[in-house]
């Protein structure tokens, strides 16, 4: 577990002080994939940097399965950070040494036997499926071998937590998908307790368990990935959403909408889970006189929970279409009026 | 020609003998020196302001004293370690004090080079600061130590040429005696032309095993 309380980081540039953070609090619970998401300077690198203490909080504490990590010695930080793995946006690897002692490093450091370091590796690069490339340079790999080289070095000290800082943000989509596979993979068989940053969105809805939005080094909203996509707060977080998940109106047909003198009620009606399969436009259709237009549909899946938003315009008798939307939300489904489309 | 086959080959004798003790004495002190000009900078694994501050003007003073000068200089000095301020052993001191500052900088310009990446995830895996040093630092410039290394040879050798002038024996003191105060072409051209094989030699060398310790 690791809970950051009233986290502060404050650097100095010549007389001016930047808050890289501005009171943090989050709690990573153990076995969780959980991500930061922000837009470049918003302080996720200097949050997670925290955790290790390549960065030193100027203010608050970070707790690690309960102990707070910056009250240790030099020593006790070190050993502190064999329970921390981390892997980077530039994977950073030693380009001298082969594939195999760079995944063996963390284990020299530490003085281990050599023989246990050898079945140790061999289990690793089995895991990363770079069994056959152990004894090549980095240099000959491609970026997303690289990463699971870091990966498995990050791995090498059987760490409980991992830190993983852009480790897909210079990779593209294929092989970011193969490496977030990877890290789920890390999550599920070591039970490694995940926190990563990025500033892809795409990223948080393939992995994460839980997001938090940060910006100007203040958390400013945070929950599960399945709450936050289907029902962001804040601008900065559907700016995020919207990234990956199509949910408005193409502007188009929006000014086509305004155009028009129709004053009809537009809505909002999402589907979650179960109610995916609930037939509701065609029930309503059907029970009561009304004309409803679908503007725009689609289906995604969150977290493995199917999750369906539809656009609606509803024509016909104010008084039918109160009563329908009295069905709807008595329904499982969620409608919410969209009205400023149409005006 | 003035000098035989023999007086030659006691010079180039000289010269090297003279280039590779005092590089060994350099490296002795400029390799430690270079570390530390890293390490204790700002921002840096065991950063000391006054630590670095005194290291860096230090190193700056003699790299601003021309050779002639502290070839002269510290004769006294010289006299005292080796007895004697005359003679090729003798030309090794100031050639110490020449080549021992110059090497602390290329070996910090190294140094500096390594991807400060590399820095972080050695912290991040639990490094001590000397394990982030000999296992991350070192091994990751080391192509680049190698050719800053003949660099740092080759600069001995030029001024290994101007200790002669002082009576340090070598090649250089062939050049001064016969060549120039006496007028021999002949013994000019030959030792210009074994220093350049020299010096050729050294950076051939210096190029090869560079490349090859090379991986990206």
């Amino acid at each position: 577990m690791i809970q950051f309380e009233g986290v502060t980081k404050t650097y100095k540039s010549g007389k001016r002080e930047v808050h890289a953070l501005n009171g943090i609090d989050l709690t990573v619970g153990t076995g969780e994939i959980y991500g930061v998401i922000g837009f470049s300077g918003a302080g996720k690198s200097s949050l997670i940097r925290t955790v290790n203490l390549l960065e030193r909080p100027s203010a608050g504490t970070v707790k690690i399965h309960g102990r707070d990590i910056s009250a240790l010695s030099p020593k006790e930080i070190r050993a502190a950070r064999k329970d921390i793995g981390m892997i980077f946006q530039h994977f950073n690897l030693l380009t001298s040494k082969t594939v195999f002692t760079n995944i063996a490093m963390p284990l020299i450091l530490s003085k281990t036997p050599k023989a246990e370091i050898r079945t140790r590796v061999t289990e690793l690069l089995e895991f990363v499926g770079l069994a056959d490339q152990a004894d090549k340079y980095p240099e000959q790999l491609s970026g997303g071998q690289k990463q699971r080289i870091g990966i498995a070095r990050a791995l090498a000290t059987n760490p409980s937590v991992l830190l993983c800082d852009e480790a897909t943000s210079a990779l593209d989509p294929q092989t970011t998908q193969s490496i977030l596979d990877l890290l789920r993979e890390v999550n599920r068989k070591y039970k490694i307790t995940i926190l990563l940053i990025t500033h892809e969105m795409a990223v948080i809805r393939e992995v994460c368990d839980k997001v938090a939005v940060l910006e100007d080094g203040q958390v400013i909203e945070q929950g599960t990935v399945f709450d936050v996509f289907s029902n962001p707060q804040h601008a900065t977080t559907r700016r995020f959403v919207r990234s990956v998940m199509n949910d408005e109106l193409p502007e188009k047909l929006l000014k086509q909408i305004r155009n028009t003198d129709r004053q009809q009620p537009i809505y909002r009606i999402q589907f979650t889970g179960e109610s995916v399969a609930y037939p509701l436009i065609s029930q309503l259709s059907r029970r009561y006189d009304l004309e409803l237009n679908v503007l725009f549909g689609n289906i995604t899946e969150l977290q493995g929970i199917p999750y369906g938003n539809l656009i609606v315009e509803f024509s016909g008798n104010p008084a039918e279409i109160q009563r329908a939307l009295l069905e709807i939300r008595n329904s499982p489904v969620l409608a919410e009026e969209l009205n400023s489309y149409a005006s | 020609m003035l000098v035989d086959r023999e007086q030659i080959i006691e010079a180039l004798w000289e010269t090297l003998y003279m280039t590779g003790v005092s590089f060994g004495f350099s490296l002795l002190i400029g390799f430690p020196l270079g570390i530390l000009l890293v390490v204790t900078r700002k921002g840096h694994l065991l950063e000391n302001e006054p630590v670095f501050n005194v290291l860096n003007a230090v190193v700056n003073v003699f790299r601003s004293i021309p050779f002639i000068i502290l070839l002269v200089a510290i004769i006294p000095l010289t006299r005292l370690i080796v007895g004697t301020s005359i003679g090729t052993t003798a030309a090794i001191v100031p050639l110490v004090f020449y080549a021992g500052p110059y090497i602390a900088r290329l070996i910090e310009n190294s140094l500096l080079e390594v991807d400060n990446g590399v820095v972080e995830a050695a912290k991040a895996m639990g490094a001590t600061p000397g394990q982030i040093v000999f296992r991350f630092l070192i091994p990751e410039a080391r192509s680049s130590l190698v050719l800053v290394m003949t660099i740092a040879i080759i600069g001995l050798i030029g001024a290994s040429a101007m200790a002669g002038a002082v009576g340090g024996g070598g090649l250089g003191d062939l050049a001064i005696t016969y060549g120039y105060q006496r007028f021999d072409t002949g013994v000019m051209i030959l030792t210009v032309a074994i220093l350049v094989v020299l010096v050729q030699g050294v950076q051939t060398g210096g190029n090869v095993l560079s490349k090859k310790l090379r991986r990206s």
